[in-house]
This record gives structure tokens, sequence and C-alpha cells, in this order.
């Protein structure tokens, strides 16, 4: 539905109302920010010296472009492992035999519940005890990344395998394709594509949270930006406005990325009719875990 | 198992989950509030409105947490002067909220606008011919039933906040991710035990919460 | 000869980015066959050492773009140089106060000159070559502060430190009416303490001298210079490492008579003018008996 049809075409009385309405809030806006602003002034928070190491290119090339060198990159492994994890547990927990498909719904409830700051904790404190040897800063935020938000899209998958009309499987076995045949050829690949902007959406939660991995000193974004460098200049609020910029350029435009997805997969019409926005997408009983948060 | 038979560590991992506990509930409430006023926002005809909505969904849902809640530590206490209380754990608590519902209140108005969009064109329509205003047609009409297609995401953000309320830890906190950091680093040899506690009484909360929540999503789906 | 010919260019570009390097003369001489194991076997055979320091601490262990600066990094200039490697095959390793033991434990560093003191608790876990330094706990406060002259006067104040730390569990422990504010990192005590937000910030006497003495705090903080604690900072290693420790206490001893261990304080924490302590090597007894 198109927002115009939840309200008329303004007349005289309602343009009026409508432009007094901006004013009065654009201006409420408009203090509030010169109202936050004037407080960090107060506070020297604008002060030259904590932002001039911003104009400094040691300040990029030594912290925060290798630190978000490293964010991407636990990104990047982190979303492959995760989608081979969701999509070999969404298969499992499908499963006919339930010898596969009760113990991949319990691995895929079990991590989906546990915070990923616990997770992270625990593989990089933990499991070295257990394994008699270290485990890299890296391994222990990727792994977690993984085991995370692999169980999210193990269910984004499922219900998009569900949502794949019930013919195509059915013609797929009448032509005489094997289960196996069926998944791999039919099922996966249309619900992978119908997916798809969830699958990117689920790509910013992941690189948001590879922020966590400051915690275990993994040297990413956040500890090289924000940690080490205000150790060094005295600047640590400045630092996160300037890093928190740039989470939300590199993320609007992955977000922008998984709308054109969407509204191109909408409008070549090739997933199915009744799912055309990625939450209406799971069907009325499946358990949203559509949504990526 | 001997070291929850230690009081002290025992009443640690308590205190650490009735933080999370407390850290959900409230921001759950505010969170809900915010983004069904967000969301409102995004589909009013006064553009600023639009625009601020828009603005405060596309900012908060893509920083990490962790950064807001480290500018509601640093900006809005240390700077702005924001202060809720004078003991320290429940000034924290509430900052914490404030960042947890600033947050999740950009999801929650993305999970109800594309309920919203659920909703048949037609009942718009027949709303405004019988003369509803848009205040009226929202309230009346179209949140009733986009709320019942949101169940199950709104369910979800949920579960996310209740883990996400970990986050409050790294501004000083001592919730349950902070507890069994500091328990893991003085008990070497226990760590498996320690973490399926603590991993344990999370699943042992939002495993059913899941459930439950897709129950009710099916109960209250509108068949069409 | 071409590992030899490839850590002499890392020891030669190591030394243009460092200020107090004291020569890889000695690079790629190892005669090998050896079978000693723990650092001095893993130095011998492949002229490496990976060192955990502090990232964000001036004056002690500071990430400063690609290098690592501070006293305890030239401490561990010395170590290496003493186990016969150059400052080339030296990987400096950031390290937490919380991951020191872990990181020691599993082998994911050879040695931690990290404002690591040495106590009866982390014995059990790691092995403690030093002290090379005995600092304090003390407290950070504004210039203008005169009511807070101790830790006594603490009752109802608002301390910061950080979660995990020796210094924060002793004031938990010893002084349960201060109220204590637990970061991840000192760096953002700071803020605080010049916001007033927070009374005092408190960890060891160096590493707080180290902050006050960072050009953007400059006038604004003094220490207060009753240390309340002694904290003898070690240089952690396996705990089995018998040997490694022996031998990083008789490297501190000559370093000590050599002028090096001077050197190292003179070009980092010594800068401000504070003359450098000597270091008693009476006190190198924490290794086990071997």
């Amino acid at each position: 539905m198109s927002n115009t049809v939840l309200y008329d075409h303004p007349g005289p009385r309602a343009r009026i109302r409508n432009a007094v309405l901006t004013v009065v809030f654009g201006i409420a806006l408009l203090a509030l920010l010169w109202w936050v602003y004037r407080k960090f002034d107060e506070a020297g928070q604008w002060a030259g010296p904590l932002w001039k190491p911003f104009t400094e290119s040691n300040t990029w090339m030594n912290f925060i472009l290798p630190g978000l060198g490293q964010t991407l990159l636990a990104a990047a492994t982190g979303m492959v492992l995760s989608l081979a994890f969701g999509i070999i547990f969404a298969v499992g927990r499908l499963s006919e035999h339930r010898w596969i498909s009760v113990p991949a719904g319990v691995v895929v409830e079990f991590f989906r519940a546990v915070p990923l700051l616990l997770m992270i904790f625990f593989i990089f404190f933990g499991v070295p005890f257990l394994i008699q040897g270290p485990v890299p800063a890296f391994w222990a935020v990727v792994v977690g990344l993984t085991l995370y938000n692999g169980s999210v899209l193990a269910e984004a998958f499922r219900a998009g395998i569900r949502a794949v009309p019930r013919g195509q499987a059915e013609a797929a076995y009448a032509i005489g394709m094997r289960k196996s045949l069926v998944m791999q050829h039919i099922l996966v690949p249309q619900a992978a594509r119908s997916m798809l902007p969830v699958i990117v959406s689920q790509l910013v939660v992941l690189l948001k949270d590879t922020a966590l991995g400051y915690i275990v000193a993994f040297p990413e974004l956040l500890q090289r930006g924000v940690n080490d460098l205000s150790a060094n200049f005295g600047n640590v609020v400045a630092a996160a406005m300037v890093v928190a910029t740039i989470y939300v350029i590199l993320n609007s435009l992955l977000t922008m990325l998984a709308n054109w997805l969407d509204r191109r997969s909408q409008r070549r019409g090739k997933a199915p009719k009744e799912a055309g926005t990625p939450v209406s997408a799971v069907p009325p009983g499946g358990d949203g875990t559509a949504i990526a948060i | 198992m001997h070291v929850f038979g230690d009081s002290a560590n025992l009443d640690a991992t308590v205190a650490g989950f009735l933080w999370i506990l407390k850290l959900t509930g409230a921001s759950a409430v505010l969170a809900l509030v915010l983004g069904v006023l967000l969301a409102a926002m995004r589909v009013s005809p006064i553009p600023v409105l639009r625009l601020f909505g828009a603005g405060w969904v596309n900012i908060f849902r893509n920083t990490p947490l962790t950064l807001i809640v480290f500018f509601c530590y640093f900006g809005l206490y240390t700077t702005l002067g924001l202060t809720f209380s004078d003991d320290l754990a429940r000034n924290i608590y509430w900052l914490g909220v404030v960042g947890l519902s600033t947050y999740t209140a950009a999801f929650v108005c993305e999970a109800i606008r594309s309920g919203i969009n659920t909703v048949p064109t037609g009942q718009a329509e027949a709303a405004r011919a019988i003369g509803l205003t848009f205040a009226q047609t929202l309230r009346i009409v179209i949140l009733p039933q986009a709320g019942r297609a949101v169940v199950a995401p709104l369910g979800s953000i949920l579960i996310a906040l209740c883990k996400n309320s970990t986050i409050v830890g790294t501004i000083g906190l001592m919730e349950s991710a902070s507890v069994m950091k500091d328990l893991i680093n003085a008990n070497g040899d226990a760590v498996v035990p320690i973490f399926l506690v603590f991993a344990g009484v999370f699943a042992l909360l939002l495993v059913p919460t899941g459930y439950f929540f897709g129950w009710l999503a099916n109960r209250l789906a509108v068949k069409r | 000869m071409r590992i030899t010919r490839v850590a002499a260019i890392a020891a030669v570009a190591a030394l243009s980015f460092t200020v107090a390097a004291c020569g890889g003369d000695d690079g790629g001489t190892g005669t090998g066959g050896s079978k000693a194991t723990g650092i001095v076997g893993k130095a011998e055979s492949s002229k490496k050492l990976v060192i955990g320091v502090k990232s964000d601490q001036p004056g002690l262990g500071l990430q400063t773009g690609s290098a690592y600066e501070g006293f305890d990094v030239e401490i561990g200039k010395i170590i290496a140089k003493g186990l016969g490697v150059d400052a080339g095959g030296i990987e400096w390793k950031t390290t937490t106060t919380p991951n020191r033991e872990p990181f020691i434990q599993q082998g994911t560093v050879d040695l931690v000159i990290a404002t690591y003191t040495i106590n009866d608790e982390r014995k059990q876990k790691v092995s403690f070559g030093g002290p090379y330094y005995i600092a304090g706990q003390d407290l950070l406060v504004k210039t203008d502060n005169t009511s807070i002259v101790g830790p006594e006067s603490l009752d109802g104040k608002k301390v910061c430190s950080v979660s995990g730390s020796t210094p924060a569990k002793r004031i938990l422990a010893e002084h349960p009416k201060a109220k204590l504010q637990q970061f991840d990192a000192y760096a953002k005590c700071l803020p605080l303490l010049d916001g007033g937000q927070v009374d005092a910030v408190t960890t060891d006497d160096i590493i707080l001298a180290g902050y006050a003495a960072q050009p953007q705090y400059a006038g604004k903080f003094k220490v207060v210079g009753k240390p309340f604690s002694s904290e003898p900072y070690g240089i952690g290693l396996k705990k089995d490492d018998k040997a490694g420790c022996a031998k990083v206490n008789e490297i501190l001893t000559a370093a000590a008579s050599d002028g090096s261990y001077k050197a190292a304080w003179d070009s980092t924490l010594g800068k401000s003018g504070t003359p450098a302590p000597t270091l008693d090597t009476s006190k190198l007894t924490n290794c086990p008996a071997v």
C-alpha cells in the first residue's frame, strides 16, 4: 500500500495545518540540535586539537583504515561462513529424518538465543582451555558471528524454502528428481533469490556486530579508531563520532543495496505473489525470523 | 559447579540477569511506543515528520549498538548533563535503556511500516470514504490490522533486544555477560560449566519466548 | 641466507620507526641445533619473539600508528636483544588486562610486558621474571582538588577504573563506600574526570602519570602521590619455562649495570624529567625454583 492512500489530497485548510505543523516541528528540531551543539561546545568537544588528528594522514593510514580493513575482512568471512551454515542447517531442519532435523533445530534455536557478547567471550577466553591452544581474536569474532547470524539465516532460508510454491517441488518429483536434487536445483535457488534482501540486511547486522570485537582487542574499526586513537590524542568523543559516521555510511550503502534488490525481485515478479516484502514472505505462523536485527 | 556454590558468585549472576530483565522490560515498552510514533511519522502527510522518521531509522539502524550506548554515556550524560540518578548503577541502567530503546525503536518502526504495507489498500480507501482523518484511519483501521501482521517480527525484535542488553555492560553495568567474563577469568578450570549456565539461562528465557510469539502470530493472523 | 637478509631488512625498517632501538647487530648468527625449549629455545631457533604489550597506555605501552612505544616496549627490546632476537624479529601484540594470562597460557604470546603486577594468584597460572619496576596504586584527580588526599577520602566519591583490573578489585574490596565506575579502557575515564562526572581515576601511579603528561590534559590533572599498594611489574611467561624465567632475570641484571635500563626510562617516562629508578636486582626472585 502506498502512503498516499492513507490520507486525502490536502485541501486549503489541511495545507495550512500541515504548513504550520511543519514549521513548528522543524523549529523545535532545529532548536534541539542547536542546544546539543551549544552544550558540546561548552564542554569543549569542538576544540581544534581534538579534531586535528583527523586531518592528518597518519590517523587514517595507521588507525582508521587498517581498522576498517579488519572490520570488512571479519564481516566478509563471517558472511560467507554464515551463508554456508544457514543453508546446511535450514536443509537439515527440513529433513524428514528426525535424527537430522531435531539436532539441527536444537543447534539453531540455541545459537539464536545466546547473546553474541557471551559467545565471543566464551570462544576467546574459554575455548582455549578446551583445545589447549590459542584462539585468535579474529576467529573468536568470526565464529561468534557465524554461529549467531548463521542460525538467523537458517531460519530465514527455512521460511523461504517453505514459501516456494508446492507445485515446484511436485513438478520436480514428477519428472523423477530425487529429494536431494529437488532441494539443490529447485528449492534452494528460488528461496535464495526471494531471500536476497533479507540476506543483505543480515549482512548489515553482521557488519555492525563486528564492533563487539573490540572487547577481545580485535583490531577492528572501533578498537583502532576509538580506543587506540583516543589513547594517543585524548579525543574519545570526537573519534567515536567519526567512526559512527563511517559505520552509518557503510551500512546505508548496504541497506540501499538490499532495497534495490528487493524492488528488482518484485518487479521481475519471480517471487511468489504473496511474498512481496521480506516480512510478509514469512508465512503466517512462521516465526518471523526474516527480520534482521 | 563449585563456582556457583560460592554465594558471592551466585549473587552476582542473579543480579546480572536481573539487570538484563529490567533493561529488556523498560526498553521494550519505550521502544514500542517510540517505534509506533516513528512509523506514524513515516507515513504521515507532513514532509518534515517523514524526514525525521526516515533519518532516525537510517542513522540508528546503521550504527553499532555499542557506539549508541557509548554516546548515551559520553554524549547525553557526560556532555549534555542528563542525569537520571545519583546511584551510579541506576544511572548507567537508565542511560542504557535510552540507548537500547533508541536503537530498537528504529527496528520496530520498520517492522510496523512493513505491517502497514500488508493491509489491503481498500481498507484505507474505505476509511477515508467514510470521512476519517489520517490519525483516525491509522489508529482505528490500519494499525490494529498491521499489528496482527507484525507480531512475529516484533517477537524477534524483543528477543534481539534482550540479547543486546548485554552490551550495556560496556559502559560499566555488571550485567550477565560482564559477570560471566569475570567468572571465566577467575575460574579457568570451569569455563564450560560457566558458559553453559549463562547461555542456558538465555536459552531458557528466549527459546520459549520465540515459540510463544510464533503461536501468537498464528492465532492473531488475519485470514484473507 | 635468504632468511637472514629478510630479517636484516626488517630490522632496518623497524629501526627507522622506533626511537631508541639499540641495534640489530647480532641478527642471523644463530647456531641452531640446540634443543632448548621455552623462550630461550624459540629465540635461538627462530630468531623471533611475540611480546604482548598494552596499546593504550601513554609512556608505557602505546600504539602510535604502526609502531608501539613506551617503557614496557623498551624493556621488551632489551629482553629480546639479550635472547639474541633483534628488533625486526619482535612481533608486538596488543594485550588487555583480562587476557594476559590466557595469552601466555595458550602461547599467543611468548612474553607479556604490560604493566603486569606480580601476585600469588597469577603465579599459579604463569611465572614472572622481574620485577623491573615497582609501581603503586594511586589516584588521579583534578589539579585544584584538595579534598581527595588518599584512598581514605574516597567514601561516597565516584572513582573510575578498568573492569577486572587489580586496582578496581582493591577499591571494591577495601573501600566499598567509594562508587566505582568501570570501563574497558582508562582512556574513557579521563574525559569523565575532566568533565567532573567522576572525582578520581585510580590505577598504578606510573600509568596515571603517563596520562597526566599527555599534551591534551597538560596541567589539568595531578597524581595524589600517596601510593597505597605495591605493584611489582613482572615479565610474564609460561609457568613451566623455568630456564626462560632465569634468563630474563639475568638479562635484567645486566641491563641494570650497563645503562640500557636507564636509557629505556630516559627515552620514555623519563622525558618529563623524572629521574630513572634503580632496578633492585636483589628482588629478582620470583622465578620458580629450577
